[in-house]
């Protein structure tokens, strides 16, 4: 397969006739419908669905990642089940139940592990990619948040309760463990950089946010703007940001405040503040486009149905709209030029030109929730 | 912070006046805004399980009580700028017995 470089060359049947079919799945993504255990198989240069895939499970704030040749996704629901579906043929091919309460999953860079966050029993849990047999599990006795894989066959995650991150080592085989304390109060999600050198995890239960650098050999926390809401009143937080890896716009890192209408701007070598940018309710995620010109933002309920838009040189909000009720999540095209929506209330996936902010399609879903298009395997921390 | 408060009350005009939501209108809300940190089953995620029998411990005025001004020192917001008393005693009875009529 790998000679193909992303396409996939696969025999399907086509009404009732056997057809050789030649299905490349580079331009392709999924959408999770959350209310209905279903994903939805979206083409995005055609702007349209292809199919439905049905029988996943709950998958309320559900997340997927891609296996290097795009073919699988390895999909990670609220209910602890680990699904790998095919793109190709559009359907489950195996699914475990690994846990009572999962929040996430990554896979190593080599493609090989799949490793499962998990509230309920805390901990991690790491899978073979082919076969999904379990081949190690790291109890935490903490919930954990942040999972995400690092280069070298480790993955880096964090613990709730205890404010530790643990990095695991897999790159030897046995499972190694390195366990950096005094991350901070209450860490809730957490991003790695897409070069792989930078974790960096937000704090609910203190200002600021904690990084490390995965270079060094033996990271110590940094803290990343400790007491950013110094002298302001704090606001009721009604759902809690996401960090992913689209934090890098231009030279600076773009975060959300928590408890503040705000996005904190931090320059990536020194994460010293360098601006802030008022915003019009709590940020759930703060995303750079892929060129890092713009961020966009959506925001919890009840102002969930306005996406901002920062223009990244003055950290002013050039454009903003409201796209429907209930906005969960954005994804952009590789090279930026568009960005997906999903509107949950509304039932729709929709379609802007990041440029013009002109409207350019859109397509029916149920509750749509996460979108993730198979670009996404070759990014780390995606 | 101003401008926040005057588009809060113009959401919130209606429940404000003690008017009792729509019971399908606040079953939504519980699962999907609920939900963010108590999963859409609310089995828990983030937060902690709130089906029936995991709330047993509580009435309905304390239970509501804690909807509205949330629990200090946990993630658990206060919900009163959101919504009237009313809505929240419907919420909390919706919680402890598992449906609304």
């Amino acid at each position: 397969m790998k000679w193909l470089s992303g396409a996939i060359l696969a025999v399907m049947m086509v009404g009732g006739a056997q057809a050789d079919t030649i299905v490349a799945t580079g331009d392709l993504g999924l959408v999770v419908e959350r209310a209905s255990g279903s994903l939805l198989l979206v083409d995005q240069s055609e702007r349209a669905a292809i199919s439905r895939i049905e029988g996943l499970g709950d998958l309320s704030h559900a997340s997927l990642v891609y296996s290097p040749d795009q073919r699988f996704a390895y999909v990670f629901g609220r209910d602890g089940g680990l699904t790998k579906v095919d793109l190709v043929e559009q359907k489950v091919v195996d699914r475990v139940v690994q846990a009572g309460n999962a929040i996430g999953g990554a896979i190593s860079d080599d493609g090989t592990l799949v490793a499962v966050s998990n509230y309920e029993p805390g901990g991690v849990r790491i899978f073979d990619a082919d076969t999904l047999a379990m081949i190690a599990d790291i109890p935490t006795d903490s919930k954990t948040i942040g999972l995400v894989d690092a280069p070298g066959r480790k993955f880096v995650f964090t613990l709730w309760d205890e404010g530790e991150t643990w990095i695991a080592d897999l790159s030897s085989g046995t499972v190694e463990i390195n366990k950096i304390k005094d991350m901070g109060t209450n860490p809730y999600d957490a991003l790695i950089t897409g070069d792989g050198r930078v974790y960096i995890t937000g704090l609910f239960g203190e200002d600021g946010l904690t990084a490390l650098d995965l270079w060094e050999e033996d990271p110590k926390p940094i803290r990343v703007l400790p007491e950013y809401g110094r002298g302001q009143k704090e606001l009721p937080v009604y759902k809690m940001p996401h960090l992913e890896g689209w934090a890098r716009a231009g030279r600076e890192f773009v975060l959300p405040a928590v408890g503040h209408h705000q996005v904190l701007w931090v320059d990536e070598s020194s994460l010293a503040e360098t601006g802030r940018t008022d915003t019009y309710g709590q940020p759930v995620f703060a995303m750079a486009r892929p060129d890092g010109r713009q961020v966009w933002v959506n925001f919890a309920h009840p102002l969930n149905d306005t996406i901002q838009v920062i223009d990244t040189p003055t950290k002013e909000v050039v454009h903003e709209f409201k796209p429907g009720p209930a906005i969960l999540h954005m994804e952009f095209t590789p090279r930026g030029h568009e960005v997906w929506v999903s509107v949950r209330d509304a039932g729709k996936v929709m379609i802007y030109d990041t440029r013009t902010f002109e409207k350019l399609g859109e397509i029916d879903a149920e509750s749509p929730s996460g979108i993730f298009f198979t670009s996404r395997a070759h990014k780390t921390g995606l | 912070m101003r401008k926040l408060l005057a588009i809060l009350f113009l959401f919130a005009t209606p429940s404000l006046a003690e008017e009792v939501s729509e019971p399908d209108k606040l079953v939504n809300l519980v699962h999907q805004d609920c939900g963010s940190c108590h999963g859409l089953t609310l089995k828990g995620g983030l937060g902690p399980d709130i089906r029936p029998e995991s709330l047993s411990h509580y009435d309905i005025d304390t239970l509501s009580t804690v909807v509205l001004d949330g629990v200090p020192g946990t993630a658990m917001p206060p919900w009163r700028p959101l919504m009237s008393e009313a809505d929240a005693k419907k919420i909390a009875e919706y919680l402890l017995q598992g449906d609304l009529k």
